[in-house]
C-alpha cells in the first residue's frame, strides 16, 4: 500500500497517475477468523482498524451484503457535534469528535474533517430553554457550546432570515464551533484502506444470512452468500438490518428500522459558511466542498426496509429550507435518496456484549450515528477485544432496557440526529 | 406516499391523513404487578422490526381518528390489508398468497 503524502502525489503525478496500487485487495473469505465483523460500514470498519492497531488482532473479516460504505455511512449528511445532554452521551460523542481531530493523520487518509461549525436554531420558548439548559449541562461537561443571540445567528450565517414575521421565526440558536462536517465516503475508504494494510479481509456483496451457535450456545461463525465461515467471535454492525441479523442468534432487539432521507441541490458557488439544524421543523443544512446544498430531513413515520421513504417528508422539508433561507427559494435539487436507521426507545445507541458468549452488537444509532463512527468503533472494538465493556460504552448497554437505565436523549432533544 | 384504506370510513386515502402507531397486537398483561422486568422490557421495548410483513397500527387522525390494524410488507412498502381494532390477526400465508 502506498504510503499518500505530497511526496507520493509528486511521484505519480510525474508518472500520470498510472501507477497508484489499490487501496484494498479483492479477497475471498477464508475458512476461519478470530473476529468476523458484519456490516462494512464506517462502524465496522473502524472498529476493525482499532482491533488491528490497539489491540493486535489481525485475523478479522469484514463482511458487507453490497459494497462497503454503500450504507448510511454513504448515505448520510455528515453533521458532527457531541453537544448531547447527559453525560454518558456528551462522554461518548465528545470521545469521537477528539478522534475526529486527527483521524484523517492517524489513517493517512484526508476524511476532509472541517469544524466549521454546528448552530442548532431556536424557534420558540421550549426551544430557548431546553438548548439553554444543553448549554449549561455540556460546559459543566466541559463540552463546548454556546448561546447566540438571533442577530449573533446572522452574523454567524449570513443566509438565515431572523425576520420577526417568519414563518419559523428564529429567537436564538445553539452554537457548537468545534462541530462540523467530514467526508462520509473517505471515512468508510480511510477504514478499510488501514483495516487492509494490516491484514484484515474486506469481503464485499457477500450476504451474512445467519449466525450460526454451537450447542453450548456461544457463537461458531455466520453463513453467507459464501458459505459458512467459522469465527471465534462476531460482531454485528449492520444498523437498519442489524435486528434482522441478530434475530437468527435468537437475540430480540429494542429497535425499528425507519427510511430517512436527504437531498443534494445542484452545485453553486461558496455560500453557506456552517451547518444548520432546525430539531423543530426537521431541516438540516449545508453546503459540500463540491458546492451542492445538502439537506437533511426527519424520518418517515412508518417503520420499513424499502430505502426510499416518502415524498411529503421532502416537500416539508425543502419548504422549511426556503422559509429560513428565502435566498434558496430557487435553488434546483439534483438527487434524493433515503436510508435505514435503526431507532432505539430512548434514542441513545446500544454497544454492548449480548446473551450469547462471543456476539457483540453495536446498533442503534438511529439518524445520528456518523458523528460517533470513530468514538463507536474504538470502544466497541474493546468491548470485542477484551470481551469487557470500555468506561465510556459501559452504559450503553442492552441490559438498560431491562433494568430500566435508560439515557433518554429521546426526551431531552426530541430527535435523535 | 402511502395510499392506506380505512376500514371504518372504507375509502382509500393518501398518508398524510393518518398517523403510524407501531407494531400491532402487543397485548398489556392482565395483572401489570406480576409482570417480572423481562416481561415489561419485552412489552415496552422490544419489537418484531420485520422486514417482509408486519403487521401494524395506523390511526386515521385527520378522518375518523379511529385506530385500525394493517398488514404491510416493509420491503415494499405494499399493503396486504387493513382490519378493525379487535378483529383477529388474519392469516398471512392466505394474505400473501392470494394478493395478486
Ligand atoms: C439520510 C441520512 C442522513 C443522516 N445524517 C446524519 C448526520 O448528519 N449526522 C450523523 O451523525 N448521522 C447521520 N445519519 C446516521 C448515520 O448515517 C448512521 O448512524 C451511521 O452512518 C451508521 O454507520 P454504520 O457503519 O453503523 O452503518 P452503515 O454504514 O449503514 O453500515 C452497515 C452495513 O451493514 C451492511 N449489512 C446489513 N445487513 C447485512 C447482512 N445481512 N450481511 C452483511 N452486511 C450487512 C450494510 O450493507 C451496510 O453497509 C444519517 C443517516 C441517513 C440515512
Ligand atoms: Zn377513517
Amino acid at each position: 500500500m502506498t504510503h499518500f503524502s505530497a511526496l507520493s502525489l509528486v511521484k505519480n503525478a510525474l508518472s500520470g497517475h498510472k501507477n497508484w496500487t489499490e487501496q484494498w485487495p479483492e479477497v475471498e473469505p477464508k475458512a476461519e477468523y478470530d473476529v468476523i465483523i458484519v456490516g462494512a460500514g464506517g462502524h465496522g470498519l473502524g472498529a476493525a482498524h482499532y482491533l488491528a492497531k490497539e489491540h493486535g488482532i489481525t485475523n478479522i473479516a469484514v463482511i458487507d451484503k453490497g459494497w462497503l460504505g454503500g450504507g448510511n455511512t454513504g448515505r448520510n449528511t455528515t453533521i458532527i457535534r457531541s453537544n448531547y445532554l447527559y453525560d454518558e452521551s456528551a462522554r461518548l460523542y465528545d470521545h469521537a469528535v477528539d478522534l475526529w481531530q486527527d483521524l484523517s493523520q492517524d489513517l493517512n487518509y484526508n476524511v476532509m474533517y472541517s469544524n466549521r461549525g454546528v448552530l442548532m436554531l431556536a424557534h420558540n420558548v421550549h426551544d430557548v430553554q431546553s438548548f439553554k439548559r444543553h448549554v449549561h449541562a455540556n460546559r459543566l461537561n466541559g463540552v463546548d457550546n454556546r448561546w447566540l443571540t438571533k442577530e449573533e445567528c446572522k452574523d454567524y450565517c449570513p443566509p438565515l432570515s431572523i425576520s420577526p414575521d417568519a414563518r419559523y421565526p428564529v429567537l436564538g440558536g445553539a452554537l457548537q464551533k468545534r462541530a462540523g462536517t467530514a467526508r462520509h465516503d473517505a471515512v468508510a475508504w480511510g477504514y478499510a484502506r488501514s483495516a487492509a494494510a494490516r491484514g484484515v479481509d474486506i469481503i464485499q456483496n457477500c450476504a451474512v444470512t445467519a449466525i450460526r451457535r454451537h450447542p453450548d450456545g456461544s457463537v461458531a461463525g455466520v453463513e453467507t452468500a459464501k458459505g459458512f465461515i467459522k469465527a471465534k467471535k462476531v460482531a454485528v454492525s449492520a444498523a437498519g438490518h442489524t435486528s434482522v441479523v441478530m434475530q437468527t442468534a435468537d437475540v430480540r432487539l429494542p429497535l425499528e428500522s425507519y427510511p430517512l432521507q436527504a437531498l443534494v441541490s445542484e452545485p453553486v458557488k461558496p455560500v453557506f459558511p456552517c451547518v444548520v439544524m432546525s430539531n423543530a421543523v426537521h431541516a438540516y443544512i449545508s453546503q459540500s466542498d463540491k458546492g451542492e446544498l445538502v439537506i437533511g430531513s426527519g424520518t418517515d413515520q412508518y417503520t420499513s426496509y424499502s430505502q426510499r421513504g416518502g415524498l411529503p417528508l421532502i416537500e416539508h422539508t425543502v419548504a422549511a429550507i426556503c422559509e429560513i433561507f428565502p435566498m434558496f427559494n430557487r435553488m434546483r435539487m439534483l438527487r434524493k435518496w433515503g436510508g435505514i436507521v435503526d431507532v432505539t426507545p430512548d434514542r441513545s445507541a446500544i454497544i454492548s456484549k449480548t446473551p450469547v458468549e462471543g456476539l457483540y452488537v453495536n446498533c442503534g444509532w438511529g439518524t445520528g450515528g456518523f458523528k460517533a463512527t470513530p468514538g463507536a468503533a474504538h470502544t466497541f472494538a474493546w468491548t470485542i477485544a477484551k470481551n469487557a465493556p470500555h468506561p465510556i460504552n459501559a452504559p450503553f448497554t442492552l441490559e438498560r432496557f431491562r433494568t430500566g437505565r435508560l439515557i433518554d436523549e429521546a426526551a431531552a432533544a426530541a430527535v435523535a440526529h | 406516499m402511502l395510499l392506506i384504506h380505512c376500514p371504518y370510513c372504507d375509502d382509500t386515502l393518501p398518508e398524510l391523513e393518518f398517523a403510524y402507531a407501531g407494531q400491532a397486537h402487543v397485548v398489556r398483561a392482565p395483572l401489570p404487578a406480576t409482570q417480572s422486568d423481562a416481561e415489561w422490557e419485552e412489552f415496552l421495548f422490544i419489537r418484531d422490526n420485520a422486514r417482509g410483513p408486519h403487521f401494524e397500527r395506523w390511526r386515521h387522525i385527520h378522518g375518523c381518528g379511529r385506530f385500525f390494524n394493517a398488514v404491510r410488507d416493509t420491503v415494499s412498502d405494499r399493503f396486504y390489508t387493513t382490519y378493525k381494532a379487535g378483529a383477529p390477526r388474519p392469516d398471512l400465508a392466505s394474505l400473501i398468497g392470494e394478493a395478486p
